[in-house]
């Protein structure tokens, strides 16, 4: 007899999805200006779960000026004042923070085991971060009297959708700026959750509005002549196309885009360590993370060793039911993005590199992908180039430690990297050398409101945490 | 080299040839970064064990009781009452397995044995001047061999944790080959560390490669009387020597944790490491140990609470 | 100007004209394109003719740039301190030239071209004590909720092209040069396109001034077409638009998204005409924080329980 994990499902009951949302205006809930609606589904099941209003320009319109309007008495709030508005969201997220674990596990399709440890705690972390800094900001370096911008447009992705709103709503609120926000048309419902959690807090109407849609009104936002600031995180092809339309205006931006980090392990590596890491850099979120460690670099002379201890703790990931408390591999997000990682592990094939995945039962409905790996692989692969943003793993050797730095560093993207060995200069030669936002030694994937993130090159510019954080929000 | 060199030792000749050699072996193995492992063993430590699974890992938990008592006040009366409750921890349901042993002094074996008499349960006893090992060779030995006269079925030595930590490694080598070559193949034999003496991660790796290159049946972490005993960190770590030892050269040993487990939910956990590291070849009792004494009563009562859906208490379990 | 006859004869004796060139990689070339154009002063009179800078050179340019970068971002900061210092040094023995070459491109009286001259070597003075303090100004430890010892610092950019103003022929020219490569960056700077020559003759300075070539490079000509191959060029990270009007600025910052770089957009400038001492702003612009993560550990293997 062996050791089966019978079936260990968090309770659905906690949370209370409604069958119909509208947009977050003015402190109202309210339907489309055109009555427009689209479905939000469950990807582990493919279940609609919600049916909610679609944003469009008009709408956008009547966000912007409501967060205008309450701009002027918001900014003109002691931060003190500000700072309890935001110290009791924190709050009100961790006393709803099981509920909005089972939401975002069911609209997003990852793991409740991340929602609950990861995703959730990081939330309310980074409310309470910046709640703290909002009468502080005479002393975050930007001159005596910082002011804030006025209307923060802010487009977020689907991968990690309340943790990406708190990134974006939090300092901005902080620093006394105001709020359109769009999230992504397939995980609209934490966000919405998210404008409930600001009546509670009892946030003055119009500072937080939240407009669900596609990218049209993500463009539409963007381009609004009275939003002074835009803050995007997403792909690299739309943050450009986000860059080039607010050109020559006098809206500050910030992006924080695509990654193709390079996870190097050198000989002397911790190993098990180094192969848990690896484990977290890729098939953390199904890899749907723009800084996952998705090239891993590997010295020439442990690949095989390294690479057998790898694939057996792959077989002993858990892929299935996100609900499941023992989930490890949860869903894909979307039809959309299965099609693409799909794709793009037919090329790695293709184009010659050995791909392997451990046995893995997929459920016959919903989005998903097996763990992945491709061996085999040389800088001229397109897995060792694009963002495959999925659970696929691209692993390439190195000889020397130079090598490893220039393999890492050949790529227009610089978001993370990881190193793993146990000699410490080493660690810091390669660390100084690494073009990339954010270095993880001997460990991967951590996140801390405290730490600034953010990429170097193609990956986007500005950062988001700590008091770097701040500078994005205000006028210095 | 002792002539009863044990077929892995036999495999890995050459990196006990010399104490240098050997240090350069233990030095050369893979670092053990601690805030990665300890994550692990926190993450493993949140798998959700339910229902069919938990009655499972209850039931496999209990064979795999050491059941232990190791205090100066030890007299026959308590020895006998351990043996019966090793033999049948649940009075009340005779379908609960038999622990996996009962562990007692060398002096108590003779009791012990006779206390389990006629049930599959061992007889291990601690020997080598346990707890603290600071006696000379022969003394060790005698100890061993007083062991194995009245009948132990495993011994359990603790290492000259002063001579590791000394990097002295051959001394403790040579040690443990001794006492292995006393226990001849009539006892197992179960190498105790004291890890939370040797004090790093990186020393546990490289005890644990020792003792397993000396012929240890088991490796064990720990004698219960110093103030960290069995962690999760520490046990996953020694799962993960036994795994790669057997990979390298295909003989298995057993882990055993021992010290400071106390309840169901932790059994169950380690368990889990047992599981998802050393993998379900170790799910067994010839192969996992816990050393406990006050777990087998929360896992009794546990089990009671899975069969009849309503909490236990401690007055129906029995007080030994 | 009333020294005018300086440039062209003293004592009877027919002065020596210079020819001015670009300044690339540590020499000093003429345009690829062969071409020059006509410089004059304030008044429209012949000054020099400066290298008409082409596409080509605005190549060679950041290949000089790109080359460079490694070694001055590995130089310790004291080190491009003591290089910025010694600019300084090297101008203030200059300093009659500059003056002369400001008052004629500018128009200015003699006391006020002085004033810029001088106002330009203190800032290279006050930019070479950045060197060392900027990290520690806006880098630092982060108190991160966990077992892991966290900094962040600042880093330079890269390859930064710079559109020197166009008006603060020298003044100007250093307060945007200076922030750059303080930090580490090297820079591509297209001169002002009417008053090239004091930016022309800084490359002078800088080649005596233990700047390791391709640090700086500078390049005379039409400020539109230089800038347009260097917003849309794969390997510059980042562009001042300091000296584009508005319509350009605009231009060039769309071109400037392909490769994502940083683009500083045309600032206000004070009414003295970059006289007031400049905040951090100018390096900060042009450096990526990097924040480097390590696990702390514990000294021994005490563990938790579950």
């Amino acid at each position: 007899m062996t050791f089966e994990y019978a079936p260990a499902p968090e309770s659905r009951s906690v949370v209370d999805i409604a069958a119909s949302y509208g947009l977050f205006i003015d402190g109202e809930f309210a339907e489309a200006a055109d009555g427009k609606v689209f479905k939000t589904v469950s990807p582990a099941t493919e279940e609609v779960l919600s049916e909610v209003a679609q944003a469009g320009e008009a709408d956008v319109d009547r966000a912007v000026r409501a967060a205008r309007k309450a701009f002027a008495k918001w900014s003109a709030l002691p931060g003190s004042e500000r700072a309890k508005y935001l110290f009791r969201i924190a709050r009100i997220i961790q006393e709803r923070s099981r509920e909005l674990a089972v939401l975002e596990t069911l609209d997003n399709g990852k793991p409740i085991k991340e929602t609950r440890d990861a995703d959730l705690p990081l939330v309310a972390a980074h409310f309470f971060y910046y709640a703290g800094w909002a009468d502080k900001l005479e002393h975050a370096g930007f001159g005596p009297a910082p002011k804030p911008l006025g209307v923060a447009g802010q487009v977020i992705p689907w991968n990690f959708p309340l943790l990406m709103l708190a990134w974006k709503i939090a300092p901005a609120l902080a620093t006394g700026n105001t709020v359109v926000l769009k999230p992504a048309e397939t995980t609209p419902l934490s966000a919405l959750f998210f404008a409930d959690i600001c009546r509670q807090a009892g946030l003055p109407k119009g500072v937080v509005n939240i407009l669900p849609g596609y990218g049209d009104a993500g463009a539409a936002l963007v381009a609004h002549p009275d939003v002074d600031k835009v803050a995007f995180t997403g792909s690299t092809a739309v943050g450009k196309e986000i860059a080039r339309t607010v050109a020559g205006t006098r809206k500050k931006l910030t992006l924080e885009l695509g990654g193709k980090g390079a996870n190097i392990v050198f000989d002397d590596a911790p190993i098990d360590q180094a192969v848990e890491g690896i484990v977290n850099g890729i098939f953390f979120n199904q890899g749907q993370v723009c800084c996952a460690g998705s090239r891993l670099l590997v010295q020439e002379s442990v690949h095989d060793e390294l690479l057998d201890s790898l694939k057996r703790r792959l077989t002993t990931l858990r892929l299935g039911d996100p609900l499941d408390k023992n989930t490890d591999i949860g869903a894909i997000n979307s039809a959309e993005q299965l099609a693409r990682i799909t794709a793009l592990a037919e090329q790695g094939e293709a184009e010659g590199a050995e791909r392997w995945s451990p046995a893995c039962e997929l459920p016959t409905s919903g989005y998903w992908f097996a763990p992945t790996l491709f061996t085999n692989v040389t800088q001229a692969h397109t897995i060792a180039r694009d963002e495959i943003f999925g659970p696929v793993l691209s692993v390439l050797t190195f000889r020397t430690p130079d090598e490893a730095v220039a393999k890492a560093n050949n790529t227009p993207y610089g978001l993370s990297a990881g190193i793993w060995t146990e000699k410490g200069s080493r660690i810091l030669a390669v660390a100084n050398k690494l073009r990339a936002g954010v270095i993880w030694s001997n460990t991967f994937n951590k996140f801390d409101p405290t730490s600034p993130f953010g990429g170097y090159k193609e990956s986007g510019f500005g950062r988001e945490g700590g008091r770097h954080g701040l500078e994005a929000y205000l006028d210095v | 080299m002792p002539t009863s060199a044990s077929p892995a030792a036999r495999a890995l000749a050459d990196v006990t040839a010399s104490d240098s050699a050997l240090r350069r072996f233990l030095h050369g193995l893979p670092g053990v970064d601690a805030v990665g492992l300890e994550a692990r063993a926190a993450s493993l430590g949140t798998r959700s064990i339910k229902t069919t699974a938990k009655a499972y890992a209850i039931d496999l938990a209990i064979s795999m009781v050491d059941l232990t008592t190791l205090e100066g006040a030890d007299t026959p009366g308590k020895v006998r009452a351990l043996g019966a409750k090793a033999v049948h921890p649940d009075p009340t349901d005779r379908a609960t397995p038999a622990t996996a042993a009962v562990c007692v002094y060398p002096d108590m074996v003779a009791v012990a044995k006779e206390a389990v008499a006629g049930s599959k349960v061992k007889v291990a006893s601690v020997a080598t001047a346990f707890p603290a090992g600071r006696a000379p060779l022969s003394v060790k030995l005698a100890d061993v061999r007083e062991a194995m006269a009245a009948g132990a079925d495993e011994i359990d030595m603790v290492i000259d944790r002063g001579a590791f930590l000394a990097g002295r490694y051959l001394k403790v080598y040579d040690e443990i080959t001794a006492v292995k070559e006393a226990c001849g193949a009539s006892a197992r034999l179960k190498v105790i560390f004291e890890t939370g003496e040797l004090s790093t991660y990186d020393n546990i790796r490289r005890a644990s490669w020792l003792g397993m290159l000396a012929g240890a049946d088991f490796i064990k972490t720990s004698t219960g009387k110093v103030a960290v005993n069995a962690t999760p960190a520490n046990t996953l770590l020694m799962l993960e020597a036994v795994r790669d030892f057997r990979a390298q050269t295909g003989v298995q040993v057993g882990v055993k944790p021992a010290g400071g487990i106390r309840t169901s939910k932790d059994a169950v956990k380690f368990l889990v490491l047992v599981n998802e590291t050393a993998g379900p070849d170790w799910l067994d009792n010839r192969w996992f140990r816990f050393g406990a004494s006050s777990l087998l009563n929360d896992l009794l009562m546990q089990r009671q609470k899975l069969a009849t859906g309503r909490y236990s208490g401690p007055d129906y379990v029995t007080v030994d | 100007m009333s020294d005018k006859p300086e440039k062209t004869e003293r004592s009877g004796r027919l002065s020596v004209f210079k020819t001015y060139k670009l300044y690339v990689g540590g020499k000093f070339p003429r345009s690829e394109s062969g071409r020059v154009y006509e410089v004059t002063d304030s008044q429209g009179n012949w000054l020099a003719n400066a290298p008409l800078a082409s596409r080509k050179d605005a190549r060679d340019a950041v290949v000089a740039a790109r080359k460079a970068f490694g070694p001055w971002s590995g130089a310790t900061a004291y080190n491009r301190g003591q290089i910025l210092y010694r600019v300084a040094e090297m101008l203030e023995g200059r300093r009659e030239q500059f003056v002369r070459e400001v008052a004629e491109a500018e128009g200015l009286s003699r006391a006020q071209a002085e004033a810029q001259v001088d106002a330009a070597i203190d800032r290279w003075v006050w930019y070479a004590g950045w060197t060392d303090k900027i990290a520690q100004v806006v880098g630092g430890g982060n108190p991160v909720a966990g077992p892991f010892f966290n900094l962040s610092s600042p880093e330079p950019t890269g390859v930064v092209a710079v559109l020197a103003p166009q008006e603060s022929s020298f003044l100007g020219l250093v307060s945007v040069i200076a922030p750059v490569i303080a930090t580490g960056n090297t820079a591509v700077v297209i001169a002002s396109e009417r008053f090239p020559l004091p930016a022309l003759s800084l490359g002078e300075v800088l080649a005596t001034s233990d700047l390791p070539g391709g640090v700086v490079n500078v390049l005379s000509g039409r400020t539109a077409e230089i800038a347009a191959p260097l917003a849309a060029h794969q390997d510059v990270n980042a562009i001042d638009l300091a000296g584009a009007d508005e319509a350009l600025a605009k231009e060039l910052e769309i071109a400037a998204a392909d490769n994502l770089k940083r683009v500083l957009r045309p600032q206000p400038v004070d009414d003295a005409g970059w006289s007031a001492t400049p905040g951090i702003d100018r390096m900060t612009a042009f450096l990526e924080t990097k924040t480097v993560w390590h696990p702390t550990g514990s000294l021994g293997a005490s563990g938790s329980s579950y």
